[in-house]
């Protein structure tokens, strides 16, 4: 369960924790299309290096460290199909730009994961529904949005809650054959799912009687506003893409292998 | 008989529940584990029938560790009744909810169908068989939640919050089942901070603070000891402050039971009439 631990939600001050989150997501989707526009190793390698001193300011290191961890799996698939792809289409014949090609398309993967990570990481969620309401997403779908986000560690406990209650009956939730096994979790799903049920609709009548939806133009009490920072981050993503679009229109790229072989 | 050795348990997130925790409970012992939220009550208990694993220390229930043994195992033993019953509930019919642990324990089809009957007869649940456990009331929901344990006979009880939510004509009727359970030689366990309630029932207290526990011993002499109360941010019960408060007439202060207070005062009036 420690896996939703990420949504809970943290008062964290940092200087990229305080950046604009329109801004913070302008970057990570600068830094989205650089990824794409190379398909070539090195500046791969350099483009995952770019969000380092980010990491660092937010002090984020350990969970990042983790979100990494947790798409390795995914990136072992995509190095693995790569790879295999390659051999089979070039008749097979093992050759070392296949392997960097694959290594390359692998990194794209992480780069990005990093990318986004940093994102969500530093990014609380009222913080990313206030960015969505004033990027004049309809109220409904923003505060859907934040809601879900933030009940998802709740429902986690919940859901620890109700495992421990049903092994208390002698659930093994570990026994029997495949089918067995998914109909073990029947006993924890519909408790889990009627709560789920019972919570919204607890929600909304609170939600009702405090006149949610009176006005069609709410105020907020926090307002986002660009600050020199957000500024200052907006200038540094254009000359980013400013420099990665000059080097792939002019510049030939080396590859790695016969950088080794010169 | 459960031994709680020195226990030490955190949670993942770093939390520190249990900062030492011993422990003996005897067979046929009726305990009351009290405290304010978060002294680590739920989380002893839940070491118990080995739903948490001690991070430091050991719990041995019936000479084995649960370090060494399943959930499942010794929930046979030790049985676990929840505090809020949605979190169990999920059967078609009451019938089939009390029947589900009975199947888990792999016992025969006519036992089961003897253990199901007696144990909604027990809890005056018989009118409530083919019904759905979602269409009855709290308090009900919470008596089918006790009687799918209690069904197959554990030899240790453990009831968590047993009487939040409940009318008092409902917790009248809890006592009075506990006392039963308890003079039937079932070792009862209840975790509570319904401080009434136990004044009432006058078990054994385990008072806990900050994932220690700060006293243990008989509820008369724990609960009209206002300092230790104080320190588990509990209060004495009712009658107890009113003695505490008469203290200066020369009045016992160790007063927990309404008829006991009833005596004191009657033979204080006629001595001074």
């Amino acid at each position: 369960m420690s896996v939703f631990e990420g949504f809970r939600f943290r008062k964290v001050s940092s200087p990229i924790h305080d950046l604009d989150p329109r801004v913070k997501f302008f970057y990570v989707c600068i830094l989205f299309v650089i990824a794409l526009m190379f398909n070539q190793l090195l500046p791969l390698i350099v483009l995952f290096f770019v969000p380092l001193p980010f990491v660092f300011m937010a002090g984020v290191q350990r969970q990042w460290l983790r979100s990494l961890k947790g798409a390795i799996f995914l990136a072992t698939i995509i190095f693995a199909t790569n790879l295999v792809s390659r051999y089979i289409y070039s008749g097979y014949v093992w050759s070392a730009i296949m392997l960097e090609e694959s290594i390359a398309l692998t990194f794209r993967f992480i780069v990005l994961v990093a990318a986004f990570s940093v994102f969500f990481l530093t990014t609380s969620p009222d913080h990313l529904g206030l960015a969505l309401e004033q990027s004049h997403v309809p109220y409904e779908f923003c505060f859907a949005f934040t809601t879900a986000v933030r009940f998802v560690p709740v429902l986690a406990e919940e859901a620890q809650t109700i495992m421990d209650a049903q092994k208390a009956r002698g659930l093994e939730l570990e026994r029997g054959n495949f089918l067995k096994r998914v109909r073990n979790y029947i006993p924890i799903l519909i408790p889990l799912i009627v709560s789920a049920i019972r919570r919204s609709l607890e929600l909304a009548e609170a939600m009702e009687s405090r006149a949610w939806g009176t006005t069609k133009n709410r105020t907020n009490l926090y307002v986002l506003r660009l600050k020199t920072g957000d500024y200052g981050l907006v200038v540094i993503s254009i000359a980013l893409l400013i420099v990665a679009t000059y080097i792939w229109l002019s510049v030939p790229i080396p590859t790695v292998t016969t950088l080794l072989h010169m | 008989m459960i031994e709680v050795k020195d226990v030490h348990f955190a949670y993942p997130t770093g939390v520190k529940a249990l900062r030492g925790v011993s422990l003996t409970i005897h067979d046929g012992d009726f305990i009351a584990i009290m405290g304010q939220n978060g002294a680590g009550k739920t989380t002893l208990v839940k070491h118990l029938n080995g739903l948490l694993k001690p991070t430091e220390g050991e719990v041995i229930v019936d000479k084995v560790k649960t370090k060494e043994t399943s959930v499942a195992k010794l929930a046979r033993k030790v049985g676990f009744v929840f505090q809020n019953p949605d979190h169990q509930l999920f059967c078609e019919t009451v019938e089939e909810e009390v029947a589900f642990a009975l199947k888990n324990f792999g016992f025969k089809e006519k036992a089961t169908k003897k253990r199901v009957s007696w144990a909604l007869n027990l809890l005056d649940l018989e009118g409530y068989r083919q019904t759905s456990p979602f269409m009855l009331s709290g308090g009900e929901r919470k008596r089918v939640a006790l009687a799918s344990v209690l069904a197959w006979d554990p030899k240790y009880v453990i009831l968590d919050e047993p009487t939040i939510g409940q009318d008092y004509q409902q917790k009248e009727k809890l006592r009075q089942f506990i006392i039963q359970l308890n003079a039937q030689e079932k070792t009862v366990i209840i975790v509570t901070h319904d401080v009434e309630f136990v004044a009432e029932c006058n078990p054994r207290v385990v008072l806990m603070t900050d994932g220690k526990i700060v006293a243990d011993g008989e509820a008369q002499k724990i609960l009209t000891n206002e300092k230790l109360v104080a320190q588990a941010s509990i209060v004495p019960p009712q009658i107890t402050q009113i003695f505490l408060g008469l203290a200066d007439l020369g009045l016992p202060t160790d007063i927990i039971d309404v008829h006991e207070a009833r005596e004191v005062l009657i033979t204080r009036l006629e001595a001074t009439s």
